[in-house]
């Protein structure tokens, strides 16, 4: 049985906590299958980053370089993480289904020829694996066969690694690519800077949807009372369709899965679509003024109320209750 | 510039959708099939640039039952040229389907491949990177912007924390997210029209491709439901719970 090898993902030479949720889920197929978890951190000079990666406890840390991983392309990486899990016999590949999981995952299944499930929120002692299917209306138990399986796991199900005492020895690996069949060219990335938590990152989230009625009441009625909560800003896909809000800050099927301490939902019908993104935060409060909007069906408190009152007061209850 | 455009035969976003008692599969009496929602968007970006270059041609692919026709004869009325339907009835993992779109492709020579970033029923979202990776051509998930200058395509990405611009020569697999566009609605000319368009079946077997899954659902449940809580009479009430019971604000 070959070992567990986890893609490292990371941004401003920063691990985000869904990469060790990828690298704490890595440790658990390892312990399960009775194999070692290795940590793959790839780039053009990582060495550094490798070793903040060895902090979590793999059994290995490898730092996977070369000039043509300097910025993320998906045929560069996905070739170069191939040929490491063939090095390394590796049977099972994983990394958390963020925008660059999912993008680079599957690629790298079918270049090693191998079965691959996404967003996986259950491992099995035998391998198997669940995974939300119908926008979470189903939950399926997958078998994948074959010496490789490629998994991406979904951040909220799994917690993220602790550290541990003893760093795992790193080792420093020359990538190998075949440069001359590398088509894809990185242009820019044009960052949405925010002062805000990250959203799947935050402990509370505030939602808007359609019932805001527009961007400018975003601004202007909602995003007081995220700031005084400290929250991160989210949004149905209904808001986003209507252009109040950029879709990064989409939760639901298609948008991203949260889980926060405490998620409220503000002028959200709640479509199938959008519960499917939120219904496992830990406590979730429903403000809306339509009392059979079905967000109250998994709301831990619901208040039917105009939201164009009720946010601002609240956001006045809030800033009373910080200074008292 | 010739583009396929891969699409899936879908339960409309709004069914609601039941999981059999014995975990084989969902319910399908009274679902309405529609386009996958994703894979629409992909058929009126292809449009678009078409109309853009004013040259060209849209071809439509799906990969299952013969009522399939349905969804491809919507796209056609959309403004497709053609389509083919791939005929089986047997399950197919990712990389299976993945491969019957190449081989299409193999025939086809597309300039270009575009569909949706995911299918909203298994929400899988990989045939599309397969596809780029058995091609050995580039990929762009989560475009939601396209521009063509000649060979040369950029795509804008929508990634975590912001947007992301890459690019590379033609051709390339592309798929869609949400902003891309807003696909047009089917006039009735073009239904009218979309009748007498070619429509191709072939038999999956035809194309001699290995479609042995290595990724089965062994059983499909429904999840643990969430209950309601309660409903609080006011503002105040509420911020005095959260802080107090709840104790998160």
């Amino acid at each position: 049985m070959g070992d567990v090898l986890v893609f490292a993902e990371y941004q401003h030479e920063h691990f985000p906590k869904s990469t060790l949720v990828a690298i704490n889920a890595g440790l658990e197929m390892a312990r399960k299958r009775g194999v070692q978890c290795v940590v793959a951190v790839l780039g053009e000079k990582v060495e550094a980053l490798a070793q903040t990666a060895a902090k979590y406890g793999a059994a290995k840390v490898i730092a996977l370089e070369h000039p043509a991983l300097k910025n993320y392309l998906a045929d560069a990486h996905a070739q170069a993480l191939a040929n490491l899990v063939k090095s390394l016999g590796a049977e099972y590949v994983m990394a958390t289904a963020t925008a660059r999981g999912k993008d680079l995952m599957p690629r790298l299944a079918a270049r090693l020829d191998a079965p691959m499930a996404s967003d996986i929120i259950t491992i099995n002692d035998d391998g198997t694996v669940i995974r939300p299917m119908y926008a979470g209306n189903g939950m399926a138990l997958v078998e994948m066969d074959g010496p490789v399986k490629v998994i991406t796991v979904r951040s909220t199900a799994f917690d993220a690694a602790a550290e541990s005492p003893n760093p795992s020895p790193v080792e420093k690996v020359a990538a190998a690519i075949d440069q001359a069949s590398l088509k894809m060219e990185f242009v820019t990335f044009n960052e949405i800077k925010s002062d805000r938590p990250q959203l799947t990152e935050a402990k509370i989230v505030i939602s808007g949807g359609r019932g805001l009625k527009s961007g400018e009441n975003f601004k202007t009625v909602l995003e007081p009372l995220v700031d005084v909560v400290g929250a991160a800003m989210g949004a149905s896909r209904a808001a986003v369709d209507a252009g109040f809000v950029p879709n990064d800050l989409q939760v639901g099927q298609t948008g991203k899965v949260v889980a926060p301490d405490l998620y409220i939902a503000v002028g959200i019908s709640g479509a199938i679509q959008h519960l499917a993104g939120m219904k496992d935060s830990k406590v979730i409060v429903a403000i809306n003024k339509d009392e059979e909007a079905p967000i109250f069906s998994v709301a831990d408190y619901g208040l039917v109320a105009d939201l164009f009152k009720a946010v601002p007061e609240m956001a006045e209850e809030v800033r009373k209750l910080k200074q008292a | 510039m010739k583009i396929l455009v891969p699409l899936k035969r879908v339960p409309d976003p709004a069914t609601t959708i039941r999981i059999l008692p014995d975990g084989s599969g969902i319910a399908t009496d009274n679902v309405k099939w529609v386009i996958n929602p994703f894979d629409e968007i992909a058929i009126e970006e292809a449009l678009r640039i078409k109309e853009r270059l004013k040259t060209g041609e849209v071809v439509l692919l799906t990969i299952g039952q013969s009522n399939w026709q349905e969804q491809l004869r919507t796209g056609l009325a959309m403004g497709a040229d053609r389509a083919k339907l791939v005929l089986n009835d047997k399950p197919l993992d990712t990389l299976a389907i993945a491969r019957v779109i190449a081989k299409i492709v193999a025939e086809e020579q597309p300039k270009m491949v575009i569909l949706g970033k995911q299918a909203i029923d298994d929400d899988s979202n990989q045939v599309g990177q397969m596809l780029a990776e058995l091609l050995g051509w580039p990929q762009a998930t989560f475009a939601s912007k396209i521009d063509i200058d000649g060979d040369k395509c950029t795509v804008v990405r929508e990634v975590d924390g912001g947007l992301e611009t890459v690019a590379f020569a033609l051709p390339a697999v592309i798929t869609t997210d949400l902003r891309l566009n807003e696909p047009r609605y089917a006039s009735l000319p073009g239904i009218m029209k979309a009748r007498k368009k070619e429509l191709k079946e072939i038999p999956i077997d035809s194309l001699g491709v290995d479609l042995t899954p290595k990724l089965k659902v062994k059983e499909l449940k429904a999840p643990p439901k969430r209950q309601a809580g309660r409903k609080v009479e006011s503002v105040q009430e509420l911020v005095k719970l959260l802080h107090e019971e709840a104790k998160l604000i």
